[in-house]
């Protein structure tokens, strides 16, 4: 029976004895006794990629009841076979300092900074895109530039957009879909720096 | 990359040049690692001895910004000693095609330069063609005006002597190394160039990996089992966001944004699509396009909507042009997903003062970021920025569902595990509700500017999830549809021209499939089709029996195709050149088979097909062929020279013309250049493995804050004699843009350099701290306000990998 590490884990939990008393991994035997508590032994195994370099390393997230347990690599995933460099091992840590403990850190409602104020103040998110959308809506009409020459341009060169690598293609498409559709030439990301 | 990951365990040799990837891409390593356990030499051509030249065989320094002296005298080598594929440089490259009879080429300028536009013209750079429009070609390589004698020319003056002399590798290094990576040029044998921002982070970037093409080309190794040029990206979806074109110049797929003088479809097709070549399928590529994005309002009587889609003049809207145009008062509203430009861009100290100018501001992100913060950094004072401020809290790496492509075009999903944290959301969600807000705000009127938002096809809320979006939709408009019933098309070649098919991004076509009645996620496909063996190994097979390439995982653009222009790992006859075969015609068969999907038109070989004569390689190429001559594509020369940086501690020893003519400047108040008698050391920038870019994504993360907390600055134990430096020193760098504040870390692994007679000294600072993000105590001064805003004419990415600086003891 050739089992992965990751695989013997889960099947810890069902019928650990059985395989346990025949396999020897690593250096050290995996013993069912020592595995019965383990964390992640009942948790959804759910497959994701590393957000950070370009090599596209699996990712394992364990989560049990809602909540993320671990992030490990995925051994399946054949270019990183299970490996990870520090930062695709920290990933846990986007959402999570310590178990159940959300990283202080990380932005959880909309804000607002005010013209010429000094701080940010709260403003849900409902209301944050109602008026984003007013100011795209006043831009766009002060400065879209229809015609150039008898030919339709059909471009706003008043407002910019910085985009990113970070986030998913199916975003990026929308994103891409949208600003054109608005007119926008200023259209960025990444990859030109 | 050309290739991928898992075929460079077929390299002969594997060249790091302007790449760090043991440091910035760790775990492809385990690849370059596998190629040398299996005999390939592995060379490091680095100013710094970094953690992938300890792996290496060969650790070659040499001075930043001089690659094109090296790859110039790789090229005069591989000429001068005959050591090139002549039957693939005659069959599979324009080196056979003759030039304009009125090129020119004349210390450091192309025929064509006007110095009052400050511009090529460009007319004398492309090819003679006979009475049947095709080009001029002597298969001797003998004709004077052939490509072949073109380069042969302009390249004998990179002798190794003269190379030795610019870039400090000296001459018995230079031809050692110079006979490893030629000895690549026979059949059968392969080299890889591995390259990052170390290529592209100069103001002839484009420059430094067409002079790699032109020797790879010449070598034969393009197309070819562990052969290839390897583009190492610099963030996880770098890929797929260029190919979803979120970039000024483009449109998904790579069909190129319209410019005033494409009145209309047919005008903007005749202009912009590559004849005889594979792009003569465009037409069907852009309707689609244009079907997936205005639906009904796309019809033959409107043009296919084509005007809906905004013109650009003839200027650049880039990155660094954005900020210029914030300060000229052009740009007053900015969107920021997902990036720090205040500490990210060159000389970053410009970037908060001009973003005063702005009326407002978005940002969505997962921390808080000094972009957002922008009106209380470097002294802005906020009681002097009018400019309002949006923030959205974006959700995590595993707080969505969707797809990044990696480095290798290879397209992976991920599932969301968890719900996002608070009140955070994708942002793709984000762009939806804003997308649905402006049609609502829209939606009465009758303006003919506003249609392109009121027939904007904008359909992705999911029912069962108010706070997410259907990413599966999205990913199915991506892969294209049939209009009249909304099935998913099974790749590009089902495309059509007449508004029957949709399609947002031809190239990704085939990756959201039906089988058996049921929707098939490819990127989602997760099937060992090698099982690999316990130490990780899998053998490449050339029987087919064993598939080394993982077809059945994720899904490659373009095809599941896993090296690009695989024709040419065969002859012109279709028989593999070498041990491991990628694809080869079955004669029995009467068809192409390939360990690889055949990357060619389904011909025969020798037979032609839309315009590719002699069943090439390159079908993406005018006539199938491969680059050797850039021709007319490139705003800066159809070849690449060496010239020095912008700002350099030298003269160019080959040119009067000192810089590449066509880089860019910018003028503002917060622009400034500096000159080598104040500032006469080489400075350069590079990340480390605990951080990535401005350090938002990793100094946020205890863990990887803690592992590496503090910035420095490396110098080379002669430059710490001659400055008074001890390790650990506080110092000071300066530019003519700025100044930061670092520790010293005096090391060997940096030498300075000599150049002929006289000696130089190189510095190098990592560029991930910044003074408001991260956890407490690792804020730090941000290194690119030290960099330049000087960037290349074809891309626009600025000279931030070789400029000018000095370095002095400070004390606290």
């Amino acid at each position: 029976m050739n089992l992965s590490r990751r695989q013997f884990l889960q099947l810890a939990g069902v019928s650990a004895a059985a395989t346990a008393a025949t396999l020897f991994l690593d250096e050290e035997p995996a013993l069912a006794s020592d595995l019965k508590e383990i964390r992640i032994s009942k948790a959804r195994e759910v497959p994701s990629v590393c957000p950070h370099c370009s090599v596209g390393c699996g990712l394992i997230a364990y989560v049990k009841d809602g909540q993320l347990l671990q992030v490990e690599g995925n051994p399946d995933n054949p270019i990183n076979e299970g490996s990870l460099c520090p930062k695709g091992a920290a990933t846990f840590q986007f959402a999570y300092e310590a178990l159940g403990k959300p990283n202080p850190r990380r932005e959880l409602k909309a804000k607002y900074r005010a013209p010429y104020s000094d701080r940010w103040e709260e403003i849900s998110v409902d209301e944050a895109l109602d008026r984003i959308a007013q100011r795209v809506k006043e831009t766009r009409d002060r400065y879209f530039i229809e015609e150039k020459d008898g030919v339709t341009v059909n471009r706003l060169e008043a407002i910019a957009h910085i985009g990113s690598a970070c986030i998913d293609n199916e975003e990026n498409y929308l994103l891409t879909k949208l600003m054109r559709s608005l007119g926008v030439v200023f259209l960025e990301h990444h990859a030109r720096i | 990359m050309t290739t991928s990951f898992w075929d460079l365990q077929n390299a002969d040799v594997i060249v790091f040049m302007g790449s760090n990837a043991a440091e910035n891409h760790p775990i492809s390593m385990k690849w370059f690692l596998r190629g040398k356990e299996k005999g390939a030499k592995v060379i490091v051509l680095d100013p710094r001895y970094t953690r992938t030249a300890a792996k290496a065989d060969m650790w070659v320094p040499f001075r930043s910004g001089t690659d094109i002296a090296v790859l110039g005298g790789l090229i005069n080598y591989a000429i001068q000693n005959g050591k090139f594929h002549r039957e693939y440089v005659v069959k599979y490259t324009n080196a056979p095609l003759l030039v304009h009879p009125d090129f020119q080429f004349h210390d450091g300028l192309f025929s064509g330069w006007d110095p009052e536009k400050q511009a090529y013209d460009r007319s004398t750079w492309g090819f003679q063609t006979g009475p049947d429009g095709q080009p001029l070609r002597d298969e001797t390589l003998e004709h004077p005006q052939t490509v072949f004698q073109h380069i042969k020319r302009i390249y004998s003056e990179y002798t190794p002597e003269r190379v030795s002399q610019i870039t400090g590798i000296p001459v018995e290094t230079f031809l050692k190394l110079a006979e490893i990576i030629t000895d690549t040029g026979v059949p059968g044998k392969a080299a890889t160039f591995v390259y990052a921002m170390g290529w592209t982070q100069h103001t002839k970037g484009v420059q430094n990996i067409r002079a790699a093409t032109i020797l790879q080309l010449l070598l034969g190794n393009i197309g070819v089992p562990g052969g290839g040029i390897a583009a190492l990206r610099g963030h996880a979806n770098v890929q797929g966001a260029t190919d979803l074109a979120v970039l000024w110049h483009d449109l998904p797929g790579y069909l190129g944004i319209p410019n005033e003088s494409h009145k209309d479809l047919a005008t903007y097709l005749e202009k912009t699509t590559t004849k005889d070549s594979f792009w003569e399928n465009k037409p069907k590529f852009m309707i689609s396009l244009l079907k997936a994005w205005y639906g009904e309002a796309a019809r033959p009587d409107n043009d296919w909507a084509f005007h809906y889609i905004p013109k650009v003049d003839s200027r650049w809207f880039s990155h660094y042009d954005i900020f210029q145009s914030i300060y000229e008062g052009t740009v007053k509203g900015l969107f920021v997903f997902g990036q720090n430009p205040a500490v990210g861009s060159a000389n970053a100290g410009k970037i908060p003062q001009v973003m005063k100018n702005l009326e407002w501001l978005v940002v969505v992100d997962l921390f808080a970021t000094e972009t957002a913060d922008f009106w209380h950094l470097f002294g802005n004072d906020p009681k002097q920025v009018a400019t309002e401020v949006f923030f959205l809290p974006a959700a995590g790496p595993l707080e969505k569902e969707g797809s990044f492509t990696n480095s290798h075009r290879l397209i992976q999903w991920k599932h969301k595990a968890i719900e996002p944290l608070g009140e955070a959301r994708s942002d793709g969600w984000y762009a939806v509700q804003l997308g649905k807000r402006l049609k609502a705000l829209y939606a009465n009127s009758t303006a003919k500017k506003d249609e392109p938002i009121r027939y904007l096809v904008w359909d992705y809320d999911d029912p069962d999830h108010p706070n997410d979006i259907d990413h599966l939709k999205v990913l199915k408009e991506i892969n294209g549809y049939e209009v009249a019933t909304g099935k998913p098309v099974s790749g590009f070649g089902q495309l059509k021209d007449d508004g029957s098919t949709a399609c947002g991004c031809w190239i990704y076509s085939g990756i959201l499939v039906e089988e058996n009645g049921q929707l098939v996620n490819k990127a989602d496909s997760r099937k060992p089709t090698a099982p690999n063996r316990p130490d990780g190994w899998v053998e490449a097979k050339g029987d087919g029996t064993t598939d080394y390439l993982h077809h059945g995982w994720g899904f490659a653009w373009p095809a599941n195709r896993r090296v690009l222009y695989n024709r040419a790992s065969a002859d012109p006859e279709g028989r593999p050149w070498g041990k491991v075969p990628l694809v080869w015609f079955d004669h029995a068969a009467g068809q192409w088979k390939g360990v690889d999907v055949p990357d060619m038109l389904p011909v025969k070989p020798g037979e032609v097909r839309m315009g590719v004569r002699f069943d090439t390689p390159f079908i993406m190429k005018a006539g199938g062929l491969g680059g050797i001559w850039g021709g007319t594509s490139l705003v800066d020369g159809p070849v690449p020279v060496h010239y020095e940086p912008v700002e350099s501690p030298v003269q160019n020893l080959l040119y009067r013309q000192q810089t590449i003519p066509t880089a860019r400047t910018y003028q503002s108040p917060y622009d400034h250049y500096g000159t080598p008698d104040k500032y006469p050391i080489v400075v350069t920038t590079y990340r480390l493995t605990e951080h990535l870019t401005s350090g938002v994504m990793t100094r946020n993360l205890p863990w990887l804050a803690e592992a590496f907390a503090v910035p420095f600055v490396e110098i080379s134990q002669e430059l710490a004699r001659e400055k008074g430096i001890r390790n650990g020193d506080l110092v000071e760098v300066e530019t003519a843009r700025g100044r930061v504040r670092v520790r010293a870390l005096v090391t060997s692994r940096l030498k300075p350099l000599r150049l002929g007679d006289r000696v130089v000294h190189e510095i190098g600072l990592p560029i991930h701290w910044a003074p408001f993000s991260g956890v407490a105590g690792v804020q730090a001064d941000i290194t690119n306000t030290l960099t330049p805003q000087a960037v290349d004419a074809n891309v626009q990415i600025q000279e931030s990998k070789a400029f000018l600086g000095n370095i002095r003891k400070v004390t606290a």
